[in-house]
């Protein structure tokens, strides 16, 4: 029987692992695919807690979260392409122009 | 019923639509139309005037009080101050004369102003004072009477150094308006009293209060004080008059209609305005009032007896006068003040503008040791002139007698001190204007070339406002046109019947007293004794103002005392109090604003440089967590939420 803990284990783990990967992965586009990972585990969560308790609303938010993430995306992978080309290569460490 | 009293709007707002028009076309008008256009405004405001006094006339005796409110001017919390006018018997009198005597002089103006290259900016400002002070006039609360004191002030200003390009002028109008500023701030604390007192700048509002609730003897007697302080820097009272006889530096037809007839009267008017207040105040402070107006009145006086200056002469004369006004507001002669106000509105307003015509036919010398036998080649300006005269000196029945008269009775039943000391102002009076017109009409000639011209150097120090055209050596007096001697002749007429207003005989002739009764409340003060002594003080008035003149044409005529005895330097020079102050001010007074702006610019500066000069370094120590590094910001990010998500979870306490 698959509960709803598996589920949240599952989770759990999706979200560690774009986390770390967020902290110890210097090329953008892999940075980003971190985030877009720990944005689908919280969807994963959300979707778990609103079918164990009933309610639709954890199906609300994640479209809220889809639509978010879908424009996050598109000015995101916008600026990757737009650093790549300028800077091949580039890690995030070297994009540190902004500092104080 | 009360149609024609809702007309009060139209009062002001004819000199307004003046001030606009003109604005936008009064130099496409030119000389002369820009004048009469301002003249026919003044002409229909007096219409509008008598239109209101006719529907005041129409009402029963207690309802003669109208407030016509246009529109909500300042709401903010429990201040509601409304753009609304107040018509009853004291503000239409104020207005009445206000705009018959202005609209006289702008109709003169055309005629003393011809050639000037200011024309249409002339008449702009006059326009403006004239809807300035009906503001102050009609304004039925203390904000709106405040906005028009401000703006006679700034016209003032404007007029004083109208010829800005004469140091000596524009140095005159910067000298009124400071010292009113003194004065101002009487006003303005006063206002705020008031408003803490009563919660309501409105006059019905305040009396209403005052009458139903009562005030503190103390709090009355403070706003007062603080009123006075506005008063007498408005009135040109002791120690704020010295900007009046500096102020003659403006064109004539100014000095007769601002800083004669009208505006220096504002402050005898608000003291008026404000008779429950001052019922109400500790018994020393109508004392005060008096004091002061009788200091001031004594003072001038002696200083006009030796001004040699034709408007001087007549500026310290208005001090004079008004000081008369203050004492009868002080010893609760209420309806005397605006008696006198209004009689010396007409004779002194008459004065200067026979003074301008004078100066206008000498092509603009001022100096009465110049003149002489002027009688026979202005023989307008001359008869007029001895009717304003023969007014202010008290010589019955003339107006000023009347009006005179009755202040000295109100003194007389005050304080016998007080009635000598006002008795011998009024004797200095008659004396100095019978030197003035004894010099200037009569006598020989002294304005043939080179005569006289040794004896006149030593006065030129003396006496600012120096003519503003070169002396040519030889003069041609001649008479003034018909736009200038219209308005003398009918002054002149005003200046002689006006006494009939107020007749002291029966309570039925005393018609000014009966029409103002329901302004007063009740606070106007009563002779404390009958008819019999009222005649004997009329007497001694009579024979007081007869001696005047007969000592004055005995020292100016028959040589029996020398002059020179008599016009003491110390006169001349107004007793000093131009120098006092003037030390005062470089000394002491200027130290002390050294001292505040040096306060202003270490502590006051300081405070706010050294909060930005904190925060500068604090941003510069902590722009350097700054490290431009993703990851890093990630790092701190995730470090929070877990500390957050440690912080819930203790909470929870599971």
């Amino acid at each position: 029987m698959v509960t709803a803990s598996w589920y949240l284990i599952l989770a759990a783990g999706l979200f560690t692992i774009g986390a770390v990967g967020l902290l110890v992965r210097r090329n953008p586009l892999i940075m980003f695919m971190c985030v877009e990972l720990m944005l689908n585990a919280v969807n994963l969560t959300f979707i778990t807690f609103g079918r164990e308790l009933g309610d639709i609303g954890g199906q609300v938010s994640v479209f809220f979260v889809l639509v978010v993430a879908a424009a996050e995306v598109v000015v995101g992978l916008a600026i990757v392409v737009a650093i790549n080309r300028r800077r091949p290569q580039a890690t995030a460490d070297d994009l540190s122009v902004l500092r104080g | 019923m009360s149609t024609l009293v809702d007309l009060v709007w139209l009062i002001p707002a004819f000199p307004l639509a003046g001030v606009l028009i003109l604005m936008a076309l009064g130099r496409r008008l030119g000389e002369p139309r820009a004048g009469w256009l301002a003249t026919a405004m003044m002409g229909g405001s007096f219409i509008a005037t008598l239109l209101v006094f006719i529907g005041l006339v129409g009402h029963e005796g207690d309802e003669r009080e109208t407030v016509l409110t246009l529109f909500e001017w300042v709401p903010a919390g429990k201040l509601a101050v409304d753009i609304g006018f107040l018509a009853d018997p004291l503000s239409i009198t104020m207005a009445l004369f206000v705009t018959g005597v202005g609209a006289l002089i702008h109709l003169y103006s055309i005629g003393y102003m011809h050639g000037d290259a200011d024309f249409s900016r002339f008449f702009i400002y006059l326009n403006l004072f004239a809807f300035s002070m009906l503001m102050l006039v009609l304004g039925d609360n203390l904000l709106l009477t405040f906005l028009g004191w401000e703006g006679v002030g700034a016209c003032s200003y404007l007029l004083i150094s109208f010829w800005f390009t004469d140091e000596a002028n524009a140095s005159a109008g910067k000298k009124a308006f400071v010292t009113n500023r003194v004065g101002d701030w009487g006003f303005l604390v006063a206002m705020f009293l008031a408003f803490l007192t009563f919660g309501s700048l409105q006059y019905g509002e305040i009396f209403f209060d005052v009458e139903s609730n009562g005030v503190a003897a103390g709090t009355a007697s403070a706003i007062v004080v603080l009123l006075l302080v506005g008063a007498a820097g408005k009135s040109a009272q002791f120690p704020l008059h010295i900007w009046l006889p500096d102020a003659m530096a403006g064109p004539t037809p100014v000095s007769a209609l601002i800083h004669a007839a009208t505006m220096v009267t504002a402050g005898v008017y608000l003291l008026t305005r404000m008779n429950p207040i001052i019922a109400e105040a500790h018994g020393w402070v109508p004392d005060l009032i008096m004091w002061v107006g009788l200091g001031t009145a004594l003072m001038a006086a002696t200083i006009a007896v030796a001004q040699n200056d034709i408007k001087k002469v007549l500026a310290y004369s208005t001090v004079s006068q008004l000081g008369f006004m203050f004492v009868a507001v002080g010893s609760g002669a209420y309806v005397a003040a605006i008696f006198h106000m209004v009689t010396h509105a007409f004779f002194k307003a008459l004065l200067f503008l026979g003074a301008g015509s004078v100066i206008h036919g000498m092509d603009g010398d001022q100096d009465i040791r110049r003149y002489g036998g002027l009688a026979r080649l202005l023989p307008i300006t001359s008869m007029t002139f001895v009717a304003g005269w023969l007014a202010i000196a008290g010589v019955p029945p003339f107006s000023g007698f009347w009006s005179k008269d009755e202040i000295l009775a109100y003194a007389y039943g005050e304080n016998k001190v007080l009635w000598v000391l006002l008795l011998a102002t009024a004797i200095l009076t008659a004396f100095y204007m019978t030197r003035l017109v004894l010099m200037t009409f009569f006598g020989p000639p002294r304005w043939i070339s080179g005569d006289a011209a040794g004896d006149v150097e030593a006065g030129d120090a003396v006496g600012t406002a120096a003519p503003d055209k070169a002396a040519p050596p030889h003069r041609h007096p001649h008479e003034s046109p018909w736009t200038m001697t219209i308005p003398l002749v009918v002054l002149a007429g005003l200046a002689m019947v006006a006494g009939v207003f107020n007749l002291p005989f029966t309570s039925d002739v005393h018609f000014l007293g009966n029409w103002l009764k329901p302004s007063l409340f009740g606070n106007e003060g009563h002779l404390p004794f009958g008819g019999g002594t009222q005649w004997v003080l009329a007497l001694v008035a009579i024979v007081g103002s007869l001696g005047g003149v007969s000592a004055g044409a005995a020292v100016y005529i028959r040589r029996r005392i020398d002059p020179a005895r008599i016009e003491h330097p110390f006169l001349a020079r107004a007793w000093r109090i131009d120098e006092i102050v003037t030390n005062f001010m470089g000394g002491p007074g200027r130290r002390a604003f050294e001292r505040t702006t040096q306060f202003d610019e270490q502590v006051v500066d300081g405070a706010v440089n050294a909060t930005g000069t904190l925060i500068r370094r604090a941003g510069s120590r902590l722009r350097v967590s700054q490290s431009g590094l993703v990851r890093s910001y990630a790092l701190g990010i995730a470090i929070g939420a877990v500390a957050l998500l440690a912080w819930f979870i203790s909470r929870a306490g599971f």
